[in-house]
């Protein structure tokens, strides 16, 4: 009986263009989806109160419906009303403003996490609320949010092949396509489950080391 | 506008009252500051003494009542409350210092970034500071490798670096183990014969009949006496002071 490791031979090129439009998505997520997360974690801690039902609201939204629902909105819905959305586009933008809401909380939970003695040791030097959050606070939470965001890190990997339902021809769409031709379903799943395995170890493992190089001071 | 001259007092607490929700902790103080005056607040816990100390730097927004900074009414929209906090000191009960910088950078953070100090400018006052409170040597370490002495000395040091005109200090003895107290009483007291004007907050007797010039005895958000430390200790008028006094090991 074949288990069709010829079909991965002669289809590894077309994986691997595939899982690194894969490794693309996911990057450009990750950072974008980085940035909404800071600018809604602070946010929710924000003094302002219209910021902070803002940045609720959008964790609130996002978290509380499927990823796969709001890709399709933006992808299939969003042209009713003149929106065309490249599928590229579509794609890291809905993942990162997904990641973004999970991260919106973890920032939140790490800035709140660290003790209130420090802002007003902050504030009692002189320092404005910006620079007392800039230089005091959020050194410190970043140290915390490092393994929850390690996790969320992980999870957007993975999450990042549900875009092949809107044709972005990443890694599990290259796989499907190889498989139409070749109807090797055993091989092609279990070589792209071992490359998503070795992306997402490679990300866990790059927090991981980021964490114990910045926590000298612990 | 009144100016400041030598007579203006530093800090000048006048019918200063603080609630948190329903609970009245000030209820009416009254308290002045003078250049070089070293004022104990003491007083049982819960009675206010530590929310007052916070409410003269705008830690605490009062409820009522008004407090003055070398004659300048701070508690008010519009003035520029970091400028008025850059120039007093806090000293606190649990250090506060920022675990993530070394005890240099501690000392250094605000003069670059509050005085707009360079950084070389600002290490050399930093580690003349560090001399002075004994630590020069550990200015490389991170607060989690120092003793709480050593923690709050480095504290005091962060906070001189401002150049403050007042040091208020919250129980600043208070976290540590007994035999770490003396080490930060000492460098108080030489604080106080260097004429540095200071408020303070203690359960040291001892510190508040050596240093201190007065005696502000804080009870259930009022201030109940204020004395001279012989006064103070050997015939107090208040018979709440008598109590406290009884209870307290000498």
């Amino acid at each position: 009986m074949s288990l069709g490791l010829q079909a991965v031979e002669t289809s590894l090129p077309l994986l691997l263009r595939g899982a690194l439009v894969t490794i693309e998505v996911t990057a450009m997520a990750l950072v974008l989806g980085a940035v909404a997360g800071l600018l809604g974690g602070l946010a929710r801690v924000s003094p302002v109160m219209p910021l902070r039902r803002l940045a609720a609201a959008y964790v609130s939204v996002i978290r509380g419906t499927p990823f796969i629902v709001q890709l399709f909105f933006v992808y299939y819905a969003f042209p009713q009303l003149g929106i065309r959305v490249a599928p590229m586009v579509a794609a890291v933008g809905c993942l990162a403003v997904y990641s973004g809401a999970y991260q919106t909380e973890i920032v939140r939970g790490a800035i709140e996490s660290i003790e209130r003695g420090q802002m007003e040791a902050a504030r009692s030097l002189g320092l404005t609320a910006a620079q007392a959050m800039r230089y005091v606070v959020l050194p410190q939470a970043f140290l915390r949010m490092l393994p929850p965001l390690g996790n969320e890190f992980v999870a957007l990997t993975k999450n990042s092949a549900l875009v092949s339902l809107v044709t972005v021809q990443e890694l599990l769409l290259s796989a499907q396509l190889v498989i139409s031709a070749t109807f090797q379903n055993f091989a092609i799943y279990l070589t792209i489950g071992i490359m998503y395995y070795i992306m997402t170890t490679v990300v866990s493992t790059g927090t991981q080391l980021l964490e114990r190089r910045l926590k000298v001071y612990v | 506008m009144t100016l400041p001259g030598n007579d203006t007092p530093i800090i000048e607490v006048r019918g200063l009252k603080k609630a948190f929700g329903d609970h009245e902790v000030l209820r009416g103080v009254d308290l002045s500051i003078a250049r070089g005056e070293v004022v104990a607040i003491i007083g049982p816990s819960g009675s206010g003494k530590s929310t007052l100390l916070r409410c003269m730097n705008l830690l605490e927004q009062p409820t009522a009542g008004e407090i003055r900074f070398e004659g300048q009414r701070i508690n008010d929209p519009s003035v520029d409350v970091n400028r008025v906090r850059m120039r007093m000191g806090m000293v606190f009960q649990l250090f506060n210092l920022f675990p993530h910088l070394t005890v240099l950078h501690n000392v250094t953070l605000a003069q670059e970034k509050v005085l707009g100090m360079d950084r070389a400018e600002a290490e050399e006052r930093a580690r003349a500071l560090l001399a002075k409170v004994g630590l020069a040597w550990k200015e490389n370490a991170y607060p989690n490798s120092l003793s709480g002495g050593q923690k709050q000395r480095v504290a005091i040091a962060r906070a001189l670096a401002m150049k403050p005109a007042v040091m208020l200090f919250d129980e600043p003895t208070s976290a540590l183990d007994p035999e770490m107290v003396q080490e930060v009483l000492t460098t108080m007291d030489e604080l106080a014969n260097e004429g540095m004007t200071m408020a303070v907050v203690t359960h040291e007797m001892g510190f508040a009949r050596r240093a201190a010039n007065r005696i502000v005895f804080v009870d259930e958000g009022l201030i109940v006496e204020e004395a001279s430390p012989e006064v103070f200790f050997s015939r107090p008028s208040n018979e709440r002071v008598r109590q406290f006094l009884a209870k307290i090991p000498r």
